[in-house]
């Protein structure tokens, strides 16, 4: 393969990268973005997971599992985090969570909100001292 | 002994045009974002894999660190590109490169064989250089 084929190649495979970080909340079809790769779909699930180590559906529960996360972290519930990045089944989104994080969403949520408050209220244990003092903070404004 | 590298520190002209450029178009993930009050911000991300490495996106500005000098002096500097602030790594260069080329990320050199596997060099919004390697096996 030469090079200009190899590039147009990758070309495709990062457009339907793309495609799923953008649309993964959506229902998405993998054998669309096959045919707009220009690929069998057996040929775009061999090339997607040559390059990302990971066969095209599990990139899109990696990245409907990421933004879950985010989503959590921001404080919303378990049911809103599952619907809105595209989950059907709120049981298949626990289950893959807790296989992926080892921990359920409602403790992760739960963690992530008594961070988030501690960060807000106590800065200071999450920042190393030197840089406090570089910072100009002044301690006592959260002692 | 020392064990490990937890944070280390990326200069940065503006801290919010600098979180849009590490998450959004780098990918890395958010690690603390503390507001410290007086417009002071913590805020430091992770690379999608290293998660216990936090990259400190360093506001340069007048303060303890940096005299008025001297921070002038600094925000010159970066802007220019004078710092070469790490070297970053991904499983395939190719694919990475043409990804971030695709979100507007700007690249000094395209992926180019060297000794040790492949490179190519990219910019920050700030102006900071970095290395973006496709390692092999040694």
């Amino acid at each position: 393969m030469d090079l200009y084929e190899k590039q147009y190649l990758y070309q495709r495979m990062v457009r339907a990268k793309l495609y799923i970080d953008s649309h993964y909340a959506e229902p998405i079809d993998l054998r669309l973005i096959a045919d707009h790769a220009c690929c069998s779909k057996f040929h775009f699930i061999r090339l997607f997971k040559a390059i990302y180590g990971k066969t095209p559906h599990h990139y899109l529960s990696s990245v409907r599992l990421n933004h879950a996360r985010i989503l959590l972290a921001e404080g919303h519930t378990v049911a809103e985090a599952c619907e809105a990045v595209g989950f059907e089944s709120s049981t298949s989104f626990a289950n893959l969570f807790k296989r992926t994080v080892s921990e359920t969403p409602t403790a992760f949520q739960r963690r992530m909100m008594t961070r988030k408050v501690a960060m807000l209220k106590q800065p200071l244990r999450f920042v190393p001292n030197c840089f406090v003092e570089q910072m100009g903070v002044k301690k006592r404004n959260f002692e | 002994m020392i064990t490990k590298l937890t944070h280390t520190c990326i200069y940065v002209l503006d801290q919010q045009r600098a979180y849009d450029f590490y998450v959004n178009k780098l990918g890395f993930l958010v690690h603390t974002d503390a507001p410290m009050g007086e417009g002071v911000r913590w805020l430091t991300v992770t690379p999608p894999e290293q998660p216990e490495l936090e990259i400190t996106l360093y506001l340069v500005s007048e303060g303890p660190m940096f005299d008025k000098e001297t921070a002038e002096t600094m925000r010159v500097l970066v802007s220019k590109g004078t710092f070469g602030a790490a070297v970053f790594t991904c499983k395939d260069l190719l694919a990475t490169y043409e990804e971030l080329t695709a979100k507007g990320v700007v690249f000094k050199k395209k992926p180019t064989k060297e000794f040790y596997g492949f490179e190519a060099l990219f910019v920050d919004d700030s102006g900071n250089w970095f290395s973006l390697a496709q390692l092999e096996r040694q």
